[in-house]
């Protein structure tokens, strides 16, 4: 039995800057299922991270959070106060971020940082709390835990410090955890250990994983699901055997197709023409037609709905492709 | 053999503390002076032949952007020679090597970083060719640029922008169209697409390759993308803390890498034709620190096949078949 | 020749574009919003058309003396009982119109933290963008100098350089740039650093451009945002440092009396009634000093890439 954990349902957040409004997600929808995997990829401006953010309402001015519902054990994250949000943050919802470097405060040691979350949201008295770390430490693969509760994060190395984060990330057994962009700073062997330490410990602990990222590869390998956006809309989404193999949007398909890859001679890669729209002058109709190689007049004129083309394989394109590629 | 580039038991080092104060220790009721070393390339060898596309793969800290920033002269060499076009090039002073910059250029990394954020266009692109006397004055300048730029996929009516105004696609094209103001034979490109987006990422390897194809160049290409290198390069070299410690055809190497570190590091790559998470090779422990080398090869602390012989002697290159060689005991 | 026309004309229509690129620059659109800075601009504005075509509108030279009548002094300022419109401010114990007096030591204090401004942020510049851009013994020693420099109150040091020097607008400035030049150096010496590390100077170099373009054609120009910044602030500072001198009385000369030797000359006859000698000058040093600094914490939020 499946069982919802999260729904989003036509999220708007636009930017008011001083040249206009900046729609960086617009009209968003997803549904997210316990212990499910879900990936939301797409290029920078694609409004991938801000979706991860409004989550969470981590939207500073100018950003505001239009409209939608963020439906989170059915309860709507949208009207929720600071004060109870502080209370979700890092409890229920908790959220790694791209940059092991910055995301741990360099004054305090490793037993202080996550001993604070566990401090703030359980009940736990301070030899629980300690037990407690060297447990999560232990869990997240950092050898010696007890030795290494007293280190500061300069004296880790940056896989090392991406394991304490995900442990602080994991401290108060949340059930959703929001990763965004995890691995982009790191080297690839070592992204590859920590991709597969996720993905264990997801999958262990039965916690639901929204992974934010660029890297379709990445995507390919961990989510069960994902979502492509694209200038802040959903363009496809699906089961991600299907999305990779059998894309039907042409943007997707023009992305996959842009990477080089291992197994391939071809001397020229096949590229998306042009690049990503001007924020503040989206074109009208479907955002991606500019670019598409399928574009005809309807495209130019009319948005297009998203709609299921297959089960459970949903796209947002007025000529979507056939699954085997060609198009119908 | 009509090497272009030939570089030669280059070795690199850096001071640790730059300030003099620093090197001072007290220590058992003495001072000393202690002047520790960054060994950031140990006798790196390999060369690049005409139109040849050379890869250099490791990761971060492994000393590639230090050798290709030595090369071209921007830190001088420790020691070793650097062969370029029959000159060796590793003592030229300012003066000699002027002639030699015409000849090398650079494309770099961020698109942010790598413009002066205070130049409009027209200027980023004149400014190599006006110095070097390429042009006889701005009027034909002018003309010039507006080609480059038209050149690398970017609009006459670009020319008076400023870098902020474009996006980080187009602002590698300026890099890209910067290197090219000079006519150089050879360009060292320092991970010119890792922080472009995907679909970008293609239009400027394509952008690369096809300049290539016009203009004969050779290239020096780092990365740490495994399948853009595979893509770009006609031969490669694998870095490990300084070290090379596999290099020679592409297809080679990829088709059967010898060397440990070279297998581990492909088998982490991810892909995007099905999962291979739990065929990753995990390597053990962390990089040993570059300023303390180990003894011996200097994987051994991390190699699932370590013997003895490992920790005291240094493996050479070998070639283990034509145009493939690697420096491991294993062979 | 065609196309070189053209390219000629795409250059001139380009250079027209300039203005209407900075009015629709960020900087100006929030500059537009932020009524502080205005406030500032205005004061300063009104303060640089006093000093400029302020003398020809006054009623009086307060320092020729033809035009000086002892008859008129102790004159309460207008709408005070006594008082007359001649003299909105009064006058003082020599007669002497406190507008007219005030509009031309603006125009001395201003000259004066201008003046005083460029020399020290030319100076410190130079010495801060060596010191960053060579490092070792030139940073060393450049640097040494500074903290030596900022081991004592600048005014003191400044106080110390006048007793010597002697009183005179020359010593003045002579000072307040040994005073001021640190700043700069150590902001400009900051940034270069950060600078020099970035691509675009190592493209400069491995083009074969020489140091000495490096450092003019693209530092300077990045680091300059960080300058403007602590000059607009350094004009107020530099304007009361001097009103503190003179006040002190070693300042400007007596013949050229700035609005802090004005707030002098009236605190020696405060106690006998003449509280408008010294209050007016003060009250206006006051306003001047305030309207840079609101100028000038608009640039620094604005210009400051830290805050961006």
């Amino acid at each position: 039995m499946v069982e919802k954990l999260l729904e989003v349902k036509d999220l708007k957040t636009y930017f008011h800057t001083f040249k206009g409004i900046v729609k960086a997600v617009d009209g968003v929808s997803f549904k997210l299922n316990k212990g499910e995997i879900l990936g939301i990829v797409g290029e920078s401006g694609g409004g991938k991270s801000v979706t991860g953010f409004s989550i969470l309402k981590l939207i500073d001015d100018p950003g505001k959070i239009e409209n939608g519902e963020i439906l989170f054990n059915g309860e709507n994250l949208v009207n929720k106060s600071e004060k109870e949000m502080k209370k979700i943050r890092g409890s229920k919802i908790s959220m790694i971020f791209q940059d092991p470097m910055t995301s741990l405060n360099p004054l305090y040691t490793i037993q202080q940082q996550i001993g604070e979350v566990l401090k703030i949201h359980t009940n736990m008295n301070a030899e629980q709390r300690k037990q407690r770390c060297i447990n999560l430490l232990d869990d997240v693969g950092i050898p010696q835990p007890e030795a290494r509760l007293k280190s500061y994060p300069h004296q880790f190395s940056g896989g090392m410090r991406q394991r304490a984060i995900i442990a602080a990330a994991l401290a108060a057994e949340p059930e959703l955890i929001i990763a965004d962009e995890p691995t982009t700073a790191l080297d690839v062997t070592i992204q590859a250990q920590i991709l597969r330490l996720m993905k264990k410990l997801v999958k262990e602990k039965n916690t639901s994983l929204l992974l934010i990222t660029h890297d379709l590869a990445v995507v390919a390998e961990m989510v069960d699901r994902a979502i492509v956006l694209y200038c802040g809309q959903v363009m496809e989404t699906g089961k991600i055997d299907d999305l990779i193999h059998q894309p039907i949007h042409p943007y997707t398909y023009g992305l996959l197709n842009s990477i080089p890859r291992l197994n391939d001679q071809k001397k020229r890669l096949s590229q998306i023409e042009g690049m990503v729209p001007n924020m503040f002058e989206l074109p009208k109709g479907c955002n991606y037609a500019p670019r598409c190689d399928y574009c005809q007049e309807r495209c130019l004129k009319e948005e297009p709905k998203i709609r299921e083309i297959y089960e459970g394989h949903r796209v947002s394109c007025h000529y979507p492709l056939s699954r085997e590629g060609s198009h119908e | 053999m009509n090497n272009l580039l030939k570089v030669e038991n280059l070795k690199q080092r850096f001071d640790l503390h730059s300030d003099f104060l620093d090197k001072i220790k007290f220590k058992n009721g003495k001072f000393s002076f202690v002047n520790k070393r960054v060994k950031a390339v140990n006798g790196v060898n390999f060369s690049i032949k005409k139109g040849e596309v050379f890869g250099l793969v490791g990761e971060s800290g492994c000393g590639k952007s230090t050798t290709a920033k030595t090369i071209i002269k921007l830190y001088e060499p420790e020691s070793g020679k650097i062969i370029f076009n029959g000159e060796d090039i590793s003592n030229y002073n300012y003066k000699e090597m002027l002639p030699v910059r015409r000849n090398i250029q650079m494309i770099f990394q961020d698109p942010y970083a790598s413009l002066n954020p205070r130049q409009r266009l027209q200027d980023i692109i004149m400014e190599p060719m006006l110095f070097h006397d390429i042009v006889s004055d701005r009027k034909e300048a002018y003309a010039k640029m507006l080609d480059i730029i038209e050149k690398v996929g970017l609009r006459r009516e670009h020319a008076y922008r400023f870098p902020h105004q474009f996006s980080g696609g187009q602002r590698q094209r300026i890099g890209i169209a910067r290197s090219l103001a000079v006519e150089p034979e050879f360009i060292i490109a320092d991970e010119p697409v890792s922080a472009l987006d995907v679909s970008i990422q293609a239009q400027i390897l394509n952008i690369l390759m096809d300049l290539k194809e016009e203009f004969h160049f050779s290239y020096l290409f780092i990365a740490h993308d495994l399948s853009v290198v595979k893509h770009i390069s006609d031969r490669l070299g694998v870095m490990y803390l300084g070290f090379l410690v596999e290099k020679g055809n592409k297809e080679k190497i990829f088709s059967d890498p010898q060397h440990p570190y070279t297998k581990a590091l492909f088998s982490a790559v991810p892909t995007i034709d099905g999962a291979n998470l739990d065929e990753i090779i995990e390597l053990e422990g962390q990089v040993p620190d570059p300023v303390n080398l180990p003894q011996g090869c200097c994987f051994h602390s991390r190699c699932p096949y370590s013997m003895p012989i490992c920790e005291e002697e240094r493996p050479e290159l070998v070639e283990i078949e034509e145009d493939h060689m690697v420096a491991c005991h294993l062979l | 020749m065609a196309e070189t026309n053209k390219i000629g004309k795409d250059i001139e229509i380009k250079k027209k574009n300039r203005l209407k690129e900075f009015l629709e620059s960020e900087f100006f659109f929030n500059y537009k919003r932020n009524i502080p800075a205005i406030i500032g601009t205005i004061i300063i504005i009104i303060f640089l058309l006093m000093a400029t075509i302020g003398p020809l509108l006054v009623t009086q030279n307060p320092y020729n003396l033809s035009e000086i009548q002892l008859m008129d002094a102790y004159k309460p300022p207008a709408w005070v009982d006594g008082g007359e419109w001649k003299f909105p401010l009064g006058t003082d114990s020599q007669g002497r119109d406190i507008l007219s007096s005030v509009v031309y030591g603006s125009r001395i204090s201003l000259f004066i933290g201008l003046t005083g401004m460029l020399l020290s942020s030319f100076i410190g510049t130079v010495l801060g963008l060596a010191a960053g851009y060579f490092g070792g013994k030139i940073d060393s020693f450049i640097m040494r100098i500074a903290d030596i420099q900022l081991s004592f109150p600048a005014t003191l040091i400044a106080l110390f350089i006048m007793s010597i020097a002697g009183r005179g607008i020359d010593n003045l400035l002579i000072a307040l740039t040994l005073v001021g030049w640190v700043i700069y150096a150590r902001t400009v010496r900051g940034a270069t650093l950060s600078e020099k590390k970035k691509e675009y100077v190592e493209a400069g170099k491995v083009i074969g451009l020489p140091s000495r373009k490096i450092i003019t054609k693209h530092i300077l120009p990045n680091v300059m945002t960080s300058m403007i910044v602590i000059a607009t602030i350094q004009v107020g500072t530099f304007i009361l440092t001097e009103a503190t001198l003179s006040f002190l009385g070693v300042g400007v000369p007596v013949t050229r009396p700035s609005l802090g030797l004005l707030v002098k000359n009236g605190f020696d006859v405060l106690f006998s009634g003449l509280w408008w000698a010294s209050t007016f000058p003060g009250l206006f040093i006051m306003l001047l000093v305030f309207g840079i600094n609101m100028l000038g914490d608009f640039l620094r939020d604005e210009l400051n890439p830290r805050l961006k």
